[in-house]
């Protein structure tokens, strides 16, 4: 009998503990994040934890440039959660008041120089990437990741003459992967991701640029509840270890 | 009662009214976000100015590449018993349904630098077809040139070979039969073709931005133009879109008698 008791008494407990604490609603669904490319890996391993604690929520990407992304959510895109690149796209959608103010930021990112596996060019610095012959490509001046290599490029007092400039971070960072460029300056969570088919170039701290990476939920967002959890999902402890473990800097 | 002239049923009006409602509505907001005051300034933009230039060559030269390549081979999927010759033809409209971005894969596969012909072409002649204004036309033809393939094998196969055979018989040689009688007889498919090939590769765009990359004056073609331009500057893309609109309409109508009879 007393056996018996203390059975209830644990199940009592569990299926108390187990219960939310506010009377919030559980987040359940379906939510679209509109993300930045950089974010690919990282989100995608973010998601697999976020369902795991939310079994009912499915989430769906969109990955491109934040740029593009901006545009579309602009013009009505059916996205719940906008994580941008870099605080002027969100700023924009939030203007336009397709975004709930205020952007909150989740991350920090930095550039570095990709180069082909093992750095057969040997390329120390960006003062390198001025040398003849080598094929650089960098991001479109529309994208964020374009933006900032242009920062930068401009910090350290160097000019380079691309051979292409990509729609967006992830396509840059291909053409040195597959062997078409030589070199390319990209986010150095793009180069970890890349699981060695690149090789890392550090750029000098005082010409390096920090990457601010912020989130808002869109203002028509069907499902309010799961989109305001995957934020805080993001911004908790979970979140951000993966966040770091890709490479991410804390907000 | 002639079956042309027959009523359709209210179901099929109205689905039909829809289905025109979905072609015309695309082109009715392109249009009414037009910057009509500004279009003057926005096609003097350097960008836009660089991608009409650019499109321009690169669609004229995949054009002449699809003449010289493709003109032959139409001759010999028409008029030869060459073996597997159903194969060759499959093989060639392939890029008609391939999806352009899987084309760009493959020619960036094949072409470049560590490519399977590309590499020997680096190291052999010092040719590099990606990020080069060449590779934006490869690209393009790569994609267009089956429409004219396909079009000029059609005007072949649609010609007499008597034709051909009495200008053998009164000893002209074979090419000279093929440029003064064959070609005059099918001018018009070689003129349809090269135009359907045109606007294909005017339009094109994810073999080029996978193959060619994307730069202001050396690749960037209108297409590329138009989806870079449209994040920031919404103007110039609707700009370079009419000008791409307005081409595809003048091409349909100079058409129309050949290819789409009323």
């Amino acid at each position: 009998m007393k056996r018996v008791l203390v059975v209830v008494a644990a199940l009592v407990v569990l299926i108390a503990a187990a219960q939310p604490v506010a009377a919030a609603p559980r987040p359940s669904g379906e939510i679209t994040v509109f993300a930045a490319s950089s974010l690919t890996e990282s989100f995608d391993e973010i998601a697999k934890q976020f369902e795991k604690k939310y079994p009912d929520v499915s989430v769906k990407f969109d990955y491109d440039a934040s740029s593009n992304l901006a545009t579309q959510i602009n013009q009505g895109a059916p996205a719940d959660v906008f994580a941008s690149a870099d605080r002027d796209n969100l700023q924009k959608t939030i203007d336009s008041g397709a975004v709930t103010p205020p952007p909150i930021v989740f991350a920090k990112n930095r550039l570095e120089i990709a180069v082909e596996k093992g750095n057969p060019k040997k390329i120390k610095g960006l003062a390198d990437l001025q040398k003849a012959g080598l094929v650089v490509v960098l991001c479109a001046d529309q994208v964020p990741c374009g933006k900032y290599a242009a920062e930068s490029l401009g910090n350290a007092g160097v000019s380079v003459s691309p051979a292409s400039k990509e729609e967006n971070a992830k396509a840059t960072l291909g053409k040195v992967s597959i062997g078409e460029a030589d070199a390319s300056i990209v986010y150095v969570t793009d180069v970890k991701a890349s699981k060695g088919t690149t090789s890392g170039v550090k750029i000098a701290d005082k010409v390096n640029v920090v990457a601010t990476y912020p989130m808002g939920i869109v203002k028509d967002s069907q499902n309010a509840t799961a989109a305001k959890a995957w934020v805080q999902f993001v911004r908790s402890k979970d979140g951000q270890k993966t966040l770091r473990k890709f490479g991410f800097l804390p907000p | 009662m002639r079956r042309r002239g027959r009523r359709p049923s209210v179901a099929v009006t109205v689905l039909a009214a829809l289905a025109v409602a979905f072609f015309v509505i695309p082109l009715v907001g392109l249009l009414q976000r037009a910057p009509w005051s500004e279009l003057a300034d926005d096609l003097t933009d350097p960008v836009v100015r660089d991608a009409l230039r650019l499109s321009l060559v690169c669609s004229l030269g995949a054009t002449v590449l699809a003449f010289v390549l493709g003109l032959p081979l139409a001759w010999v999927l028409a008029r030869t018993e060459m073996p597997g010759r159903r194969f060759v033809r499959a093989l060639v409209l392939l890029p008609m349904v391939l999806p352009p971005v899987v084309g760009g894969v493959a020619l960036l596969l094949a072409f470049g630098r560590r490519g399977l012909v590309g590499q020997y072409l680096d190291d052999w002649f010092g040719i590099r077809l990606p990020f080069t204004t060449w590779g934006a036309i490869v690209a393009e033809a790569f994609v267009a040139m089956p429409f004219f393939v396909i079009v000029v094998e059609a005007g072949l196969r649609s010609l007499d070979q008597r034709y051909e055979e009495a200008a053998a018989t009164l000893g002209a040689r074979r090419f000279t039969t093929f440029r003064r009688v064959v070609l005059p007889l099918i001018a018009p498919s070689v003129i349809a073709g090269a135009a359907l090939t045109w606007a294909r590769a005017l339009g094109e765009f994810g073999a080029t931005i996978l193959f060619a990359g994307n730069l202001q004056g050396k690749t960037q073609t209108m297409p590329l133009a138009i989806f870079v331009e449209l994040q920031t500057n919404l103007g110039g893309a609707i700009a370079l879109s009419l000008v791409l609109l307005a081409v595809s309409v003048v091409v349909l109508v100079s058409l129309r008698d050949r290819w789409f009879p009323a």
